[in-house]
């Protein structure tokens, strides 16, 4: 009977595992499709974009996989509704890592040079924030006393990439080297755009957070 | 033998009843947070109360016996259904239902009606014990909380494998609090029956004997049985989910604190041994499972830092100390007046 529970239990950690993987992995292809974007290595921003979409539909097979499984087998029924809440606002990460990517790729924004590293550097803080939530729901299953490290870790980086934010809609507002208005929008809808992923991992620290004291012994 | 099984048939009630009743102290969290489904926990209650009773009943309701040695089938009918009666009261009144303090009660009420002097001694020693086992819990509830605890926080267990564990902890420790609420509770259900018992030894091929205390103890395991069958899963929805709103882990730690000062109560083997080392020896005496869970859920909050701490629950505790066995005299001794002027039975010799 033990190793009837453990069998699936331990496969369940390995798909958990394996997930939390991809949502990292997610936050990496973001920034580097940002990176590419913004050096004007358009081939590899396209290959980024790819790989992404591809990541993001096997990411949603896992998820529902262990879905299946937390069911099926009535595992965790305690925390179960907890454990499902968090893959699915995990998820809400790679989903919008995908979809500003996809934005980059459509609208082809016209980033102007003395931009570019603010962008930068908020695709970094973003990033950033993803590995870090990801930790904190490493930490939820294994080791329940770090998550509010990492959260607080998600905290600073999502309050550092709002001033980037902010720095760099100022910037373009103010600029005279961008001519209309319409391109000054556009900038600072993509850089509320990049910001939102670390909004969205941010939010997901909150839920860790909650989860935690819950799980508390 | 219809005479027998209609006299019988009170302490089978209670037996009855206390299955429906204390089942969910053992499995009532497990089953109302679906870690382990109500039949198998329902088949490992029956299965291992039925081996405690037969296996290791015998110390507990000795001293039941000593207490008042109820000597006439009709008398001892009267005593188990005063008993019966009175947790059903007190069941209807909302508190925890101890069987121990209404089947003591009933006796007392024996011993006054045949002018059988009840011996004080082990009156005091059973009273003694019922104050004693809320506190016991309580200290092995806080210690093995902690102990717990830690091993939880250091290991790095993954919540799955921390959450297998801890259904095979429920399912080993529920088997180990059914075989203690067996042991020490099967004397309250069928101890006043043992000066009377209708039954004689069997030998099987020679290899093995069952006495005829223990069949007496088999058929009313099999009556508490049938109580966690047909009743405890309603008890455990209603009662289980509302005053014993644990998280697994901690009900595992609540079961096990709670189970151990049964065992404490109830083994023969552990007695003997310490007595003799000529070490201070745990009384065998039935003890109130209920109790016993309130003890250690107070542990457990004195272990999270004295928040939570029921003091309604501990003073109806003491309630059904002095209550719960006054009530239960009182209706025994009627009775008994009953049965004997109006149905001409014998109810003592």
């Amino acid at each position: 009977m033990a190793k009837f529970f453990n069998s699936k239990s331990k496969q369940l950690e390995g798909d958990i595992d394996g997930y939390l993987d991809r949502v990292t992995k997610a936050g990496l292809i973001f920034q580097e499709g940002v990176k590419a974007y913004l050096n004007g290595k358009m081939d590899k921003f396209e290959r980024n974009f790819k790989d992404i979409t591809a990541l993001e539909s096997d990411a949603d097979n896992v998820r529902r996989d262990i879905k299946h499984k937390l069911y099926t087998f009535m595992l965790i029924p305690e925390s179960r509704g907890d454990v499902l809440g968090l893959l699915e606002t995990l998820d809400d990460i790679v989903d919008i890592c995908e979809k500003v990517l996809e934005q980059f790729s459509i609208e082809t924004p016209e980033i102007p040079e003395f931009l570019k590293s603010d962008f930068l550097e908020l695709s970094e803080l973003s990033c950033k924030t993803v590995e870090e939530v990801v930790k904190a729901a490493r930490a939820f299953f294994r080791e329940i006393g770090m998550v509010s490290d990492y959260v607080n870790k998600v905290h600073f980086y999502e309050h550092e990439a709002d001033d980037v934010e902010e720095h760099l809609k100022r910037s373009a507002f103010n600029s005279d080297e961008i001519k209309r208005f319409s391109h000054k929008v556009h900038m600072r809808y993509f850089a509320e755009k990049i910001a939102a992923v670390s909004d969205v991992a941010e939010s997901v620290a909150e839920r860790l957070s909650v989860y935690a004291i819950k799980r508390r012994i | 033998m219809l005479t027998i099984l209609f006299f019988l048939s009170s302490g089978l009630f209670l037996g009855w009843s206390l299955g429906a009743n204390n089942a969910a102290n053992i499995f009532g969290t497990a089953v109302v947070t679906k870690m382990i489904k109500f039949n198998t926990a329902a088949l490992i209650c029956s299965v291992f109360i039925i081996i405690g009773a037969v296996v290791s009943g015998a110390g507990a309701s000795h001293t039941l016996g000593e207490l008042g040695a109820v000597n006439e089938l009709a008398g001892a009918f009267i005593v188990a259904l005063a008993a019966a009666i009175t947790v059903m009261w007190m069941t209807k009144t909302g508190l925890p239902v101890p069987t121990s303090q209404a089947i003591v009660g009933a006796i007392i009420g024996w011993n006054f009606f045949s002018k059988t002097p009840t011996n004080i001694n082990s009156l005091y020693k059973i009273v003694g014990t019922w104050i004693f086992s809320p506190i016991l819990s309580a200290v092995f509830a806080f210690l093995l909380f902690h102990l717990i605890k830690k091993i939880v926080e250091n290991s790095k267990i993954h919540l799955m494998s921390l959450d297998s564990y801890t259904r095979i902890g429920l399912l080993l420790v529920g088997a180990f609090g059914s075989y203690s609420l067996g042991a020490n509770n099967i004397g309250n259900v069928m101890g006043v029956f043992i000066n009377s018992s209708p039954f004689k030894d069997i030998t099987f091929a020679g290899l093995f004997q069952l006495s005829s205390i223990q069949q007496l103890f088999l058929v009313g395991g099999i009556a508490i049985a049938f109580g966690v069958f047909t009743y405890s899963k309603k008890v455990m929805m209603t009662v289980g989910s509302r005053i014993f709103k644990l998280s697994p882990v901690t009900a595992l730690v609540v079961v096990l604190a709670s189970s151990i000062t049964l065992f404490l109560f109830a083994s023969q083997g552990l007695y003997d041994f310490l007595t003799s080392h000529h070490l201070p020896a745990f009384p065998l005496v039935p003890v109130s499972s209920s109790q016993a869970v309130v003890g250690s859920i107070m542990g457990i909050s004195l272990a999270k830092g004295g928040r939570n701490i029921n003091y309604k629950k501990l003073s109806q505790i003491s309630m059904g100390w002095i209550v719960t066995p006054v009530a239960s005299a009182i209706l025994a001794y009627v009775a008994l007046f009953f049965m004997q002027n109006v149905f001409m039975q014998n109810v003592f010799k």
